[in-house]
Parts: structure tokens; sequence; C-alpha cells
């Protein structure tokens, strides 16, 4: 008996197409599963602080420490400036967060597993980053090409790859968060088999069994970790493209 | 006549209560505004660059996404040059080489090494202000 680990990402259509001209639109799973989270964050959010109480509750305190660790992060790397932007890297990181932890839990769906998911909101924060560059310091923000104190010959060749550096961010941004949920939910998966393997074989499978048993509580624990933690990087890579195109290079 | 100096007494007494929890007050308000201050200044980027990749796992990813997301562009780029101008295979091999050189340079960028595109954050931060 084995187990196809790639099954788990297979995008399912719930509702029956709807086709408009040459394109097919469903409802798909992840599209379910994208609701699920914007109800759940909302919920958290809006049940959190129905109560307004000076001294926070329980579900209160969460709120206000994913409000505080954002705004934080939002602080150290965008500046105060930054704060205009608090709103949507909050979403982004919540959003995120609650994809990566609700993909963890059993015969779920990982939204963040998609690349196309993770590619529309680093393309997201990329436009944002180059309208309001643009925007806010005109054609000064393309001084964030040209390096301060380098020699003018090299200069040229200087430009070109920054200019590339700063293409190739959407990318990385993506298939950073991208590739640690496919690759951890893939070696779940692959250990988990195992487990079904080797219990096949009767008594002495058992006891081969348990190993990769214990491997598997231990990696769903560094998933977790790994969810929250991709999470934030999502989240200071965002500010850190806004500080950019807040204070471009001079 | 006993009643009013006791009350006097009270108010006296509750007067320097309240002068001493206004002065208390004005001190932790002080001590607030020096400590959101002190978090107003954005850290140097490679600082918050290290704690975003606190394990290992993280940051070899990160990394070596870098890398692959420099060398992508560079193809894709040329590749783009070439069918537009028909300088096949020119765009491809020059812009390969740069996206080579732009994903190292995202590499070090992210390790720390070399400082960003924008140096000295906190500074140009507090000149804009």
């Amino acid at each position: 008996m084995t187990v196809d680990p790639i099954h788990q990402f297979a995008i399912k259509d719930l509702v029956p197409i709807i086709t408009i001209g040459h394109h097919h639109f469903a409802f798909t799973n992840s599209a379910l599963f994208m609701f699920v989270i914007v109800i759940l964050v909302s919920a958290l959010l809006i049940g959190a602080t129905v109560p307004r109480a000076m001294v926070p509750g329980r579900l209160q305190s969460v709120a206000e420490m994913s409000y505080e660790f954002v705004a934080n992060t939002v602080r150290s790397s965008a500046g105060t400036e930054g704060m205009k932007f608090f709103p949507f890297v909050f979403t982004l990181f919540m959003f995120v967060l609650f994809a990566n932890m609700i993909g963890l839990i059993p015969y779920s769906f990982t939204v963040t597993s998609q690349l196309i998911v993770t590619a529309t909101l680093a393309l997201l924060v990329f436009f944002i980053v180059v309208i309001y560059g643009f925007w806010r310091n005109g054609l000064g923000f393309l001084k964030l090409f040209v390096p301060k104190g380098v020699p003018i010959y090299i200069l040229p060749a200087i430009v070109v790859i920054e200019v590339l550096s700063f293409l190739s961010r959407p990318i990385s941004h993506s298939v950073r968060l991208f590739a640690n949920m496919l690759a951890g939910h893939i070696t779940l998966q692959v250990f988990a088999g195992f487990i079904i393997m080797l219990a096949g074989f009767g008594i002495a499978g058992w006891f081969g069994a348990a190993l990769p048993l214990i491997l598997v509580i231990m990696l769903t624990a560094l998933e977790f970790l790994v969810a929250f933690l991709q999470a934030y990087v999502f989240a200071i890579l965002t500010c850190i493209y806004l500080n950019d195109a807040i204070h471009p290079g001079h | 006549m006993s009643d009013g100096t006791r009350e006097n007494g009270d108010r006296d007494k509750a007067h320097t209560k309240e002068a001493a929890l206004s002065a208390r007050l004005r001190r932790l308000g002080e001590g607030l505004g020096q400590a959101q201050e002190r978090g107003a200044k954005p850290a140097d980027d490679a600082g918050g660059d290290r704690a975003a990749t606190a394990s290992g796992y993280a940051r070899g990813f990160r990394l070596s996404s870098e890398l692959v997301a420099g060398v992508l562009v560079g193809a894709g780029l040329g590749w783009l040059i070439d069918r537009l101008l028909g300088i096949s295979p020119w765009g491809l091999i020059v812009f390969l080489l740069l996206g080579f050189v732009a994903g190292v340079l995202n590499v070090m960028r992210s390790a720390g090494v070399v400082p960003g595109p924008t140096p000295g954050n906190g500074k140009s931060a507090g000149r804009k202000q």
C-alpha cells in the first residue's frame, strides 16, 4: 500500500464549472479554504474586540498580541511612516498564518502550497511598492537602482544588476513561502506513508513503524514552527520592500 | 467643627495623593514616550533579516530561492530581449550572466554581508521625517 504524497495538493471543483468565453470558472477546494481563512480571521478579530475590556480576556489578548507583533515588525523595518501600510501587512500576515496553520490540520487543504496564490500575493506587494514609490517620490524612486559611491565606469552594469535584483523580488518572495509549505507537506506525507507500509509487515513491522511515527510527530512540530516563521518572513519582507518605496536610496 | 477639620485633613490627604498620582502618571508617560521613540527607530535591515531567518532550515531555503530568482529573471529578460530585438542568442547570454550576478547579490544581501540598496535606512528615515 503506497500513499501518493502529491495527491493532497490536487485542486477539485466543488461547484459545477461556469464557462465564460473560453475560460472555465469553478468554485474549488482552494477557494473554499480561502473563504474559511477570511471568515476565521474576521471572526477572531471581530469577536475579540467586541468586549473592549480594559483587562483583556483570552481572545482579546490574542488579537492584541497579534496587533502588537505586526505593528512592531512594521515599525522596526519600515519606520513609523510605514505604519500607513499596517492594515495591508496585517492582512497579509494573518491570511498567510491562518492558511499555513489550517493546512496542518489533517484532510485540509493548504492554500499557500499553490504557487499561484503566493505569486499573486507577492505581485500585489511588488506593484504596490512600484506604484507607491513612483507616486510618492516621482522619478526619485529610480535612485533605488543607483547605489551611492560607485565609480562612474561600472555604474551602467551595476544599475542593470540592481534592476534585475529588484525584478527577482516577487519570485523569491513567492517561491520561498510556496516551496516551504510544499516541501514540508510532502515530507510529512512521505514519512506517514512509511508507517502504513511498515505496519503492513506484521509484528516486526509495527516496531519498525514506530521510528517514522516518532519522526512524523517531530516533523509536525517543526511544521508548526515553519508555518509561523514563513508567515512572519512574508510579512517582514513586505515591510522591507515597502521601506524601499518610502525611502529610496539617496 | 471637629468634623470640618477632619474633612479638611481628608481633602488635604486626597490632594497630596492626587498630586503624587499625577506625578507618577507623568513619569510613566515620559517613560512610555521614550520607549516608543526607541522602538520607532527602524533597525538596520540586516538585523531584521537575521531575525527573520531564525532557523537554519528557513535560512537555507531563503538563500537558495534568492539565487534561483535572480537567475530566472535574468534568463527570462534575456529571452524576451532576444525575441523582441531578434539578436538571439546574445541577449540570453548577457542577461543570464547578469542574472547570476544579481542572484549572488541577492544572496549576499539577505545574508547581511552587503548592505541593501538603501544604505543607512535609519538615517534616511530620520531625515525624511
